[in-house]
């Protein structure tokens, strides 16, 4: 692997960077694998990453259908944090974070994490206490939060609009740590990294069936590009999650929705953070390069489609220009739709499923971004070890059979 | 914003609507009986399909009744509405197929 | 004078109406008509903008919306301003105030421009291989950096105080686009006797036609439009862009409505968003110029063909003296042919093609203008403007043909063909098909009601567009017309594929990619998309670098992804990208296309809903008078309610305190009339609640009231609400005001598709019935003389139960229940009639120390005896058990809603959090609701690096009553804790805590009996 540095950088242009080598190779499928993960985005690269990098696996490949990184990992609104209300999530998330803080390092690929702070807006007593039970949660799990009353809120981001408003702000809680991160580079890193590492990056190959033995024990997959033998498959394909686990017969509480997610135009920089209001329906937080990036609902109905109607963007929008009445003459410049796997509960399942050999990582819905080192960490461990990391031992299917739900939904009902 | 034809008033916006989920998810007649894998099956596994998707629609905003729909979920073109009790009407001939 | 620049005769500008305008502070006068950038034009400036990264001089490269560098921001004030506008599309106006973006100090000198002697360093991604090292140094000093660069122009600091608008219409055939085609498609669908909008993002009607000096054109289109006109079913919506393609053949429209007036009226709105059903569409939206991807290509005074043709003939500017055009198509000569006529200079005409063939090479030649074919352009020269070209001759393995030559000019015009429109036939999910003779996508298979006419499906020339578009307006309209309206939702699938192609002369050939350039040949920046500053090197590298699709391309190089969404960059990039990876352009795939075609202003698709109308308020019929009496209302839901009424100089504290011993000690008033209210009739009443509720009906006799408790199906608590029992058929079931909604579609859903035999009614009361508490032991007693046909005594009427008769002369229900734990009455009248009932009772009672009181008191007294809340003690996690609500379990019921759920290992897990009560070490220490609960100090699991909660304080106050605080919390094992120190941490350190039962007064309830 070519590493990347500022000296580097330097070196190459002194000959008009034409020596780069690809960041990962092309790779064609072999016959066989000890591991295949189905999904190019961020938790199924970083997993693949994790295996070859920690449990030692010679040959894994990564299977995408299109190009990787291009399905929800390339639609978010790229928020990450981890004040989430439950011990368990509270822990996967935080891990997450924590290896989030390291991943630039680790992958050698700036993933541009900007820990700006994530505040998330009360704007009734409900959403006080709620908020505020939030704040005490985490701070006992040494998950940093902190409660930010309406004024500071406004001190710590300064368009926001507190008084003159329908709902106005009560308060907000606010993570320090919080903030956002480059998500191509998330994908790309991953993808560079593992393959460094030996990982096949296979691009444009679909998986059209899953092989299973007389034991029930899959054996392998049927693609586009042919028959791969394996005797181990994690599958991290988000909202097709449904489609791909239909081929070996295991079914998934799952539900697939359009989320719509879209940027203005770019601006000079105006806005400090990210910041969350649920009640009004709207996240939204300046990228990089600019641009407002404004996180939309989903559409009431089920939909593999990846767009949604124009109301649920438009919701969004008003609540921006409430919050923020200084953006109202700004101009959306790109909107985009992505499918997200809800559970009933919302939160993730990373586990194994009742087909010997075949691991599952879905169920993020809106919120699957910010944990993508610490889901493709932990599934990798879930993999290689045909056992569950104690993080992701609680994130099990049985759970929804026995009533053990992780619902950050029912209790918080703060969106991701 | 979807264009929806209530069985019983006609072609009314999405924003009258209230989306049910899945339709024909019946609930069981004796639930004391059913195992808790069936129970849990009943509560949360819907069949997520990507392709023609039967499900429930309820005119909130209107006459305030349920009814059932055909929709494509790869295209969301509706493919046929019926009401509670009826079965699901034949898709026409040139409806998109099943994906695999 | 209206600029040295303009033609003294032609172009449709209003040469009576001069406007005087500035840009960066300096005083320019163009003509009524103009845009900001063909009067910048007319006055000799072409320097307008700095672009992205490397802060280059860029001027006017299109005179559209696909302009990708003239962004201006436009100033009324510091609220009204605008920024990221294109001068191209910006109207002008007396007064127009205009700035450039993205400099400083200066337009002419940039210090940002060092970025471009620095360029090397920064080829596309390098924020992806550098700045990681130190890592801290991320933080606080490259990221700080690279935002320092962000952005083009200023967000404003004001909020923006103009108004917008929405609308919504439904019409037969909606046409967008009014070039020839579109027009053309409006008159044939029109005289079908359709109802047709049609719309147009321009100002005036007529597209190309606008720019085209020939007579017989701007005769048929006047003679059109005066048709279009006088047809009354025909809308014609001039500056409304039609952005966004959604199912079932919504198209979402953006018009402008005052951004061209000079002093608009500030009840106007500034913009309308429209959403437009259409039975059919008809999508004219035309093409748009490639440019050429050579190096140099981005200097001011480089631009489009078609755009030299537009600001000459519809403007009437002269964009330069001394003129080169470099072309890979026939239609491009018509620039140089209308120069020339005009006056300038052709310096020369170099063709890529092979053979100059096609009507107007031929017409260039016969009026002898030098033509060169197999050109390229090896490079450009200049600093603020471009001053001469390189121009060269290339055989078929690129090898030079003689010298390259250069030529002095003002003005360089280029065309590498017309790329057809596609964005909303794409955006609408139709398929799209590679053409190889326009070197573009053109529609394919429609997944709606749509079809494509003219320039945006590949047909050209005008004729044949007209033709096209009016052959697609006839089907269209016929098309509607025999739709059955009743199939509505069912007929929007796609159609038949578009009709054939008319044929196409070779001269409509385009090109796209990089011109080619002698082996070897290293020139300076070759710009692929211009904004953004990414050029041919930039691809390369990211081809180089292993990216092979083309959303990755796009990502790493950023190409395509400024605010002109790659209208002219991304076939470039696909030929470009195509040729370095040898595959053919259709397998490297192209972008999605996404709404909306060009931006869209937040203001616009927000619309009304701001400030009040965000969200309808609901107010109770005794909203004015809490208001008069000086309530602090609090949201609920949309509801406002009453939170407490502070007399003069009383904080919330002694106003809470007061208005509690009030209920306690003599008697408080309250307006419950947000709760919801249920109305369940008919011979099946009973056993619905039977079903839905965990409480057992069947005994409850007429005229008594119970506590009903909902599940979810998964078990827990839903909602809760009295339920009294009104008739033998009739139940009024009450809800939470969050939950009533919620309640009664869920009753809905269970009634009409699972039990679909019961007899039973539903109605939602909660708007009808207002609800007026009346809590404390003086209660009965203000209540006696105001009712009739009520025997209020405690043998009659007693807690729980409820009695119909006249409430100060109105006819109405009286609940004798309570949610303060004191002796309580709740009235219930028609709404129309509350205040007089309130205010008869509020007079009536203030002998007795009458108090109103709000929903904070309201908390504390049900607090004080232990009563949850639902949505405070519950949060969709919590069961009737948790909560101590076991008793309202129906268990010998064989069913409920939930009752099997129950039965699941989680929800009778022995270290389920329950309720209990907490009373501080300190009486004076109110803990924070959410606060965490943890062993005693003594208790704790050695070795763990923290003590692990093991609950959470729900509800905290303090009890006015007991003149403590309380609190309720949900505890690992509470009730077996009961008499057990736990601690809380606090702001002020860990506080020690007694466990205690829920209920801090009145256990026996007593009082409630009284």
């Amino acid at each position: 692997m070519q590493r990347f540095s500022a000296l580097s950088l330097l070196g190459r242009a002194l000959t008009g960077h034409r020596s780069w080598a690809p960041q990962w190779r092309r790779a064609s499928p072999q016959p066989a694998y000890d591991a295949l993960i189905i999904g190019g985005g961020g938790h199924g690269l970083g997993a693949a990453f994790y295996l070859a990098s920690e449990h030692r696996l010679s040959r894994v490949a990564v299977l995408e259908k299109g190009w990787i990184g291009g399905g929800n990992t390339g639609r978010n609104t790229t928020i990450i944090r981890s004040n989430y209300l439950f011990d368990e999530s509270a822990a996967l998330y935080d891990h997450a974070l924590k290896l989030w803080e390291h991943l630039s390092q680790v992958l050698n690929y700036n993933v541009m994490l900007s820990q700006r702070g994530v505040m998330m807006l009360a704007h009734n007593l409900h959403d006080v206490q709620v908020i505020k039970r939030h704040v005490h949660a985490n701070r006992a799990n040494g998950v940093d939060n902190e409660w930010l009353s309406a004024e500071q809120a406004q001190q710590f981001c300064p368009p926001l609009n507190i008084a003159d408003i329908r709902y106005p702000v009560l308060g907000a809680a606010l993570q320090r740590r919080g903030g956002t991160a480059r998500h191509d580079a998330v994908a790309w890193g991953y993808a560079r990294a593992a393959d460094a590492l030996g990982v096949d990056i296979i691009e444009n190959c679909e998986v059209t069936g899953i092989r299973r033995d007389a034991h029930g024990a899959v054996e392998a997959v049927e693609t586009t590009r042919g028959v791969i033998r394996t005797p181990k498959i994690g599958v991290a394909a988000a909202g097709h999650t449904s489609v791909v686990m239909k081929m070996a017969g295991v079914r998934l509480p799952l539900e697939s929705y359009p989320l719509q997610a879209l940027v203005s135009e770019p601006v000079k920089p105006v806005f400090p953070c990210v910041v969350m209001s649920n009640t009004m329906h709207a996240y939204i937080s300046q990228s990089d390069k600019g641009e407002l990036v404004i996180g939309a609902g989903t559409d009431a109905y089920t939909s593999y489609t990846q767009r949604g109607g124009l109301h649920i963007s438009a919701h969004a929008l008003e609540a921006v220009c409430e919050l923020f009445p200084i953006f109202r003459r700004l101009r959306m410049l790109r909107n985009w739709g992505g499918i997200v796997d809800l559970t009933p509960d919302r939160s993730p399942i990373i586990a194994r499923t009742p087909v010997p050999g075949l691991y599952v990582n879905c169920g993020w819905g809106t919120g699957g971004f910010k944990a993508t080192p610490g889901s493709a960490h932990v599934f990798a461990w879930t993999i290689a070890r045909d056992e569950p990391h104690p993080i992701n031992a609680p994130f099990t299917i049985e759970r929804f059979r026995d009533g053990y739900l992780i619902d950050e939904a029912a209790a918080a009902a703060v969106a991701h | 914003m979807l264009l929806i034809t209530c069985p019983y008033c006609g072609t009314r916006p999405e924003l009258e609507f209230a989306y049910g989920g899945q339709a024909h998810v019946a609930r069981p007649q004796d639930p004391a009986a059913v195992g808790a894998q069936d129970w849990a099956d009943f509560l949360y596994m819907r069949d997520n399909t990507r392709g023609v998707h039967a499900e429930r629609w309820r005119h909130t905003h209107g006459c305030g009744r349920f009814f059932n729909a055909l929709r494509d979920t790869r295209s969301d073109q509706f493919l046929g509405i019926y009401r509670v009790g009826e079965s699901a009407p034949a898709l026409p001939p040139d409806a998109p197929k099943e994906v695999p | 004078m209206s600029g040295a620049f303009r033609a003294a005769a032609g172009g449709s500008v209003d040469r009576s109406r001069p406007l005087r305008f500035r840009f960066d502070g300096a005083s320019f006068t163009g003509l009524a008509g103009d845009t900001l950038a063909s009067a910048l034009l007319a006055n000799g400036v072409h320097l307008l903008g700095r672009s992205f990264k490397y802060h280059r001089p860029r001027g006017l490269l299109a005179a559209g919306a696909e302009e990708p560098n003239a962004l201006v921001t436009v100033r009324r004030d510091q609220a009204r301003c605008t920024p990221n506008l294109r001068a191209t599309q910006v109207e002008l106006y007396e007064g127009l105030e205009a700035h450039s973006q993205n400099r400083w100090p200066s337009l002419a000198f940039d210090i940002g421009a060092i970025n471009d002697l620095l360029s090397p360093l920064f080829p596309a991604g390098f924020y992806y291989k550098t700045f990681m090292w130190p890592r801290r140094a991320w933080k606080t000093l490259y990221e700080p950096f690279i935002r320092a660069a962000a952005g083009l122009g200023r967000a404003p600091s004001e909020a923006d105080p103009d108004r917008y608008g929405n609308r919504y219409a439904h019409c037969d055939v909606l046409v967008v686009g009014a070039g020839p085609s579109g027009v053309a498609a409006a008159v044939a669908a029109g005289a079908a006797g359709a109802r047709v909008i049609l719309c147009d993002e321009q100002a005036q009607f007529g597209g190309s036609l606008l720019s085209d000096p020939d007579q017989p054109p701007a005769a048929w289109l006047a003679a059109s439009l005066a048709s279009l006109r006088s047809n009354a079913r025909v809308t014609l919506l001039p500056r409304s862009t039609a952005f966004g393609y959604f199912p079932h053949n919504l198209v979402a429209l953006n018009q402008r409505l005052t951004d061209h007036l000079h002093d608009p009226a500030s009840v106007q709105p500034r913009e309308r968003c429209w959403q437009v059903r259409a039975r059919e569409v008809v999508l004219a939206t035309g093409a748009i110029e490639r440019p050429l991807v050579f190096p140099g290509n981005d200097r001011p005074g480089i631009m489009l063909a078609a755009a030299a043709r537009s600001f000459l003939n519809r403007y009437a500017v002269i964009p330069g003296r001394r003129v080169v055009l470099i072309t890979a198509c026939d239609e491009a000569y018509r620039a140089a042919l209308e120069l020339h006529q005009a006056g300038s200079a052709i310096a020369m005409i170099g063709d890529l093609r092979a053979r100059a063939v096609g009507p107007w090479a031929e017409a260039a030649r016969t009026a002898g203008l030098p033509v060169q074919t197999q050109c390229t352009l090896l490079g450009t020269g200049g600093r603020l403007r471009v001053s001469s070209v390189r121009l060269a001759r290339l055989d078929a393995q690129q090898r030079l043909l003689g010298r390259p030559q250069i030529y002095a000019c003002d003005l360089v015009l280029m065309s590498g063909g017309f790329t057809p429109s596609v964005h909303l036939h794409s955006q609408s999910r139709g398929k799209l098909a590679w053409d190889e003779t326009v070197q573009s996508f053109i529609p394919a298979q429609a997944a709606e009601r749509t079809r494509s006419a003219g320039a945006c499906r590949g047909v050209f020339s005008l004729a044949a567009a007209i033709q096209d578009g009016s052959a697609a307006g006839a089907a269209a309209a016929r098309d509607a017309a025999a739709r059955d309206p009743a199939a509505g939702n069912a007929g929007f699938a796609g159609r038949a594929p578009e009709p054939p192609i008319p044929e196409r002369d070779a001269s409509m050939a385009g090109f796209s990619g990089a011109l080619p350039q002698p082996q070897a040949h290293t020139g300076s920046k070759a710009f692929v998309d211009w904004q953004n500053d990414v050029t041919t090197r930039d691809l390369a590298l990211a081809t180089r670098e292993g990216f092979a699709s083309i959303e990755h391309i796009k990502r790493y190089t950023t190409t395509g992804m400024a605010t002109d969404q790659g209208k002219t960059s991304n076939l470039n990039a696909l030929g470009f990208v195509s040729q370095r990876l040898d595959k053919a352009i259709a397998e490297v795939g192209l972008t999605t296309f996404r709404m909306p075609y060009t931006p869209v202003t937040f203001g616009s698709l927000a619309g009304f809903a701001r400030g009040e109308l965000f969200d309808p308020v609901r107010t109770t019929p005794l909203h004015d008078w809490a208001l008069r009496h000086g309530a602090v209302f609090e949201d609920v839901g949309l509801w406002k309610r009453a939170r407490y009424f502070p007399r003069a100089g009383e904080h919330m504290h002694a106003a809470v305190a007061r208005e509690c011993r009030a209920v306690r000690s003599a008697c408080g008033i309250f307006d419950a009339s947000t709760l919801g209210k249920i109305e369940v009739v008919g011979p099946d009443a009973v056993t619905l609640m039977n079903r839905l509720y965990a409480n057992a009906w069947n005994n409850l006799a007429i005229g008594r009231c119970r506590y009903g408790l909902l599940l979810r199906e998964d078990g827990f608590v839903l909602d809760d609400g009295v339920v009294a029992r009104t008739a033998e058929q009739r139940l009024h079931v009450t809800t939470t005001t969050g939950g009533a909604a919620r309640v009664l579609a869920l009753m809905e859903d269970y009634l009409q598709t699972e039990w679909r035999q019961l007899q039973v009614w539903l109605t939602s009361t909660t708007e009808q019935w207002a609800v007026i508490a009346l809590q404390g032991p003086e209660s009965r007693r203000v209540l006696q003389g105001l009712v009739e046909d009520i025997d209020l005594s405690a043998a009659a009427l007693p807690h729980m139960s409820v009695a119909r008769g006249r409430i100060c002369g109105v006819p109405g229900l009286l609940f004798r229940v309570s949610f303060t734990g004191e002796l309580g009455f709740e009235v219930n009248v028609p709404a129309d009639f509350a205040l007089t009932v309130w205010q008869a009772i509020y007079q009536a009672g203030a002998p007795y120390g009458m108090t109103s009181y709000g929903t904070e008191a309201m908390h504390v007294l049900r607090a004080e005896k232990g009563y949850i809340i639902i949505g405070q003690e519950t949060d969709g996690t919590v069961t009737a058990d948790d909560v101590g609500l076991s008793w309202a379990i129906g268990r010998s019921k064989p069913d409920f809603v939930g009752k099997r759920s129950l039965a699941r290992p989680a929800l009778s897990a022995v270290d389920r959090k329950q309720l209990v009560g907490l009373l501080t070490a300190d009486p004076n220490t109110v803990l924070e609701e959410g606060s965490q609960v943890l062993p005693a100090p003594g208790q704790r699991a050695p070795r763990l690096p923290a003590p692990r909660p093991i609950g959470h304080v729900t509800s905290s106050y303090h009890s006015p009553t007991l003149d403590r605080s309380i609190a309720l919390a949900l505890i690992a094992g509470g009730r077996a804790r009961i008499g057990q120190t736990l601690s809380v941490p606090t702001a002020a350190g860990e506080m020690p805590v007694t466990v205690t039962s829920a209920v801090f007064y009145d256990p026996q309830g007593a009082r409630l009996n009284g």
